[in-house]
């Protein structure tokens, strides 16, 4: 199964026959993770950075082990700040990370377009672990892979990713690769948290739950970012919580068996109320371990890929 | 000491004259114009300079010299060198230096470093103090030192309140008020607001910011009877907005950078810092808008808006590099190539945007191709083709987007304060 692409920078230009690739191969990993002995040697030999700008443990871990269960020697560098702060910049930080003779580099930024960015300085294999509000690939393919798992399929599937459309890289993600897989994405939150635009992408724009709910088979649900930029665009996390929370008596109310999707750290009620966070709908922590899986498939793939068209 | 400039096409769209002949200057002024002039002193430096056209020197009212304050990127004289070899015998220097022009001993140094090169450099004072739209700067000591108009530029002047008092202490002077326009909480964002920018996923300056200032800003040069000059217009609606408001009588001008005509913000896909710059690049619509400007009139002139930074600035991620790029030494080859060769502009037409009307709205003498005048002059070649090679520039920095860009016209010579210069642009 080689892949057309070369590095993982987003969804957008990523094949429908490689992202297929990706989640089948997803498969049998995480049958490997299943195992007692949760490790495959073939990334041996191969360095792997994680270059981290942002503080996201959560998805530098989830890389890290994958990275190990497949017997990559992996590093992480972290970076507070932006380089500009630093005193260094981004390209001397990454030459100097190359000058050690690296294959391949995870990076996260603050700053949208960074990977492609790096692919342009650099000679390794890049995979984007979120730039900006661009795009954040692999928490994608771990969702629809997520959703192909419970659901059987991808395609013909509606799914609807809720709350803060405008300040998520997970969002236009999911979109490229749910539409690139042949399902029906919408978005649905306050007009003020949904790019202006977005229509353009194909999407159906929804500012009612209940009618979010009732029309989809799949709700995405994204976390609410509590940054004063952010939070200067609805009004409060109650009134939102008021209008977009999932809570148990909404989803009663729509009698609707919709499968819910989060891609963490949860604000607990604000987008969702704690019973449906831990309740039968949600696949909240199986997103987590298809994550690892998922983003084994990813390095593997890419480790391995021969010849240099993309 | 003479020079023979010989098998010119000569336009001067003020006298009226499109012709062919031969110019003779002596001493820096223009002693004979006419066909076959002969000289037999060994002395006279002669140029051939068939296929060239010569016009009034241009004039790029929209240049950013980094002195004082950032000379690592640009001085009076290396801008100055930079627009000679773009084709240019003068430029309008902006005011946001550091510290900015708003004092007339800024002013005076500019003019001063300037005397030395052949360029002639009318410097725009600041509109308030420090440009930060609060306290009148003293207008009319920069005019006396030799400002020929204000603005804030890199900013719009902050409130209306200030921009009033700006507006009307201007016009005692007769000197046209530059905005940039932008209005200041929709501003901040990396690229243009719309399809692309969802998809890029950069942060954005919505259209509307730049059309709100400028409909205020109209609306405010209607009360106040003011000159008011609209910088690098960049959206289709506020191209519409100085069309009604020049229909309606009000004094409005606008200009349009090379860039702005010519690329779109599809251009950001690969996150180049080379395409960053404030106003953002827009969509085809705009761009079309532009076209249509220019051709019907509403925008009065073309100005580079030439923003020189380091490298080491614009090598950097995206949303963290500043805005701007050269221009000077890529300006004249646009227009010809896009504007000329595309069928937009006559060349008469061209001599107007660059020659004529920018120096209307900033109330300075148009240069005229006449005998006893002094020569200034452009000269250009518009069938030349070659590749933009930006590290043969003349300006300090090297942040264009059109490096290894064909282009067909190209800047030749000019001729200025007694000397010819010959560009090396398309050398
Ligand atoms: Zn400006």
């Amino acid at each position: 199964m080689q892949l057309k692409t070369k590095h993982l920078l987003g969804l957008e230009n990523v094949s429908s026959s490689d992202i297929q690739s990706i989640l089948d191969t997803a498969v049998s990993f995480k049958q490997v993770l299943e195992r007692p002995i949760k490790k495959v040697p073939t990334l041996q030999g191969k360095t792997v950075v994680n270059l981290f700008y942002e503080n996201s443990t959560r998805t530098r871990i989830s890389f890290e082990l994958a990275e190990k269960r497949l017997s990559a020697d992996s590093v992480n560098f972290s970076v507070s700040g932006s380089s500009v702060s630093k005193g260094e910049t981004f390209k001397d930080t990454v030459r100097n990370i190359e000058a050690m003779k690296v294959d391949m580099i995870v990076v996260r930024h603050g700053s949208a377009g960074v990977p492609q960015y790096l692919t342009k300085i650099s000679d390794s294999v890049v995979i984007n672990a979120g730039d900006g509000i661009h795009e954040h690939p692999t928490q994608a393919l771990l969702d629809m892979y997520s959703i192909r798992e419970k659901l059987g399929k991808l395609e013909g599937l509606k799914v609807c990713i809720v709350g803060d459309i405008a300040h998520s890289r997970v969002a236009l993600s999911n979109i490229f690769g749910l539409q690139a897989m042949g399902a029906e994405v919408s978005v649905c939150g306050p007009a003020t948290l949904i790019p202006r635009n977005i229509g353009d992408l194909g999407v159906k724009v929804i500012h009612n739950i209940d009618e979010a709910i009732q029309e989809n088979d799949v709700l995405n649900i994204l976390r609410i970012q509590l940054e004063r930029k952010a939070r200067a665009a609805f009004p409060s996390t109650r009134e939102y919580h008021k209008y977009y929370g999932i809570t148990k008596e909404r989803m009663e109310k729509n009698k609707k068996d919709v499968l819910l999707l989060h891609p963490g750290p949860i604000n607990r009620g604000v987008e969702i109320s704690s019973e449906m966070a831990d309740g039968e709908h949600q696949i909240i922590l199986e997103q987590v371990t298809n994550g690892v899986a998922v983003r084994m498939a990813i390095l593997y793939l890419l480790g391995t890929r021969q010849g240099e068209d993309n | 000491m003479q020079t023979l400039l010989k098998n010119l096409r000569i336009i001067d769209t003020t006298l009226n004259i499109d012709q062919k002949a031969d110019i003779l200057i002596d001493n820096g002024l223009i002693e004979k114009i006419g066909t076959d002039i002969e000289v037999n002193d060994w002395n006279v430096d002669i140029h051939d300079l068939s296929g060239c056209i010569a016009a009034p020197g241009f004039i790029d009212i929209h240049v950013h010299l980094r002195e004082p304050g950032r000379e690592d990127e640009e001085t009076v004289v290396s801008g100055c060198m930079g627009a000679a070899a773009g084709g240019f015998t003068a430029i309008a220097s902006m005011p946001n230096t550091d510290p900015a022009a708003d004092a007339a001993e800024i002013i005076e140094s500019i003019i001063t470093k300037s005397e030395k090169t052949p360029v002639d450099v009318y410097p725009i004072g600041a509109a308030t103090i420090e440009r930060k739209g609060e306290v009148l700067a003293p207008i009319g000591e920069l005019v006396e030192a030799g400002a020929v108009a204000f603005s804030d530029d890199g900013v719009a002047i902050k409130t209306a309140g200030i921009l009033r008092r700006v507006m009307e202490y201007a016009s005692m002077y007769n000197a046209p008020v530059i905005e940039h326009c932008e209005d200041e909480s929709m501003a901040g964002g990396s690229m243009n607001e719309g399809f692309n920018s969802t998809r890029f996923g950069l942060t954005a300056i919505p259209p509307i910011a730049e059309e709100l200032t400028v409909a205020r800003d109209i609306m405010m040069a209607e009360y106040t009877g003011a000159k008011v000059h609209i910088a690098h217009i960049s959206t289709a609606k506020a191209v519409q907005l100085v069309r009604e408001g020049k229909a309606k009588g009000i004094k409005v001008t606008a200009e349009v950078t090379p860039h702005h005509f010519t690329l779109t913000d599809d251009s950001l896909a690969d996150y180049d810092t080379n395409f960053k710059m404030n106003p953002p690049l827009r969509t085809k619509d705009d761009v079309a808008a532009m076209i249509e400007g220019l051709r019907d009139g509403t925008i009065d002139c073309i100005a580079s808006d030439h923003a020189p930074h380091s490298i080491e600035e614009k090598e950097m991620e995206f949303e963290y590099a500043p805005n701007g790029i050269l221009g000077l030494e890529t300006t004249l080859g646009l227009t010809l190539n896009n504007l000329y060769h595309q069928g937009v502009l006559s060349i008469p037409q061209i001599v107007e945007k660059l020659v004529v009307n920018p120096r209307n709205i900033l109330g300075i003498p148009v240069p005229v191709i006449r005998e006893g005048e002094k020569a200034n002059l452009t000269i250009f070649d518009p069938e030349k083709e070659y590749k933009v090679r930006v590290a043969g520039f003349k300006s300090k920095s090297r942040n264009s987007p059109f490096d290894g860009h064909t282009l067909k016209g190209a800047p030749v010579a000019i001729f200025n304060k007694g000397k010819l210069v010959l560009s090396q642009v398309s050398g």
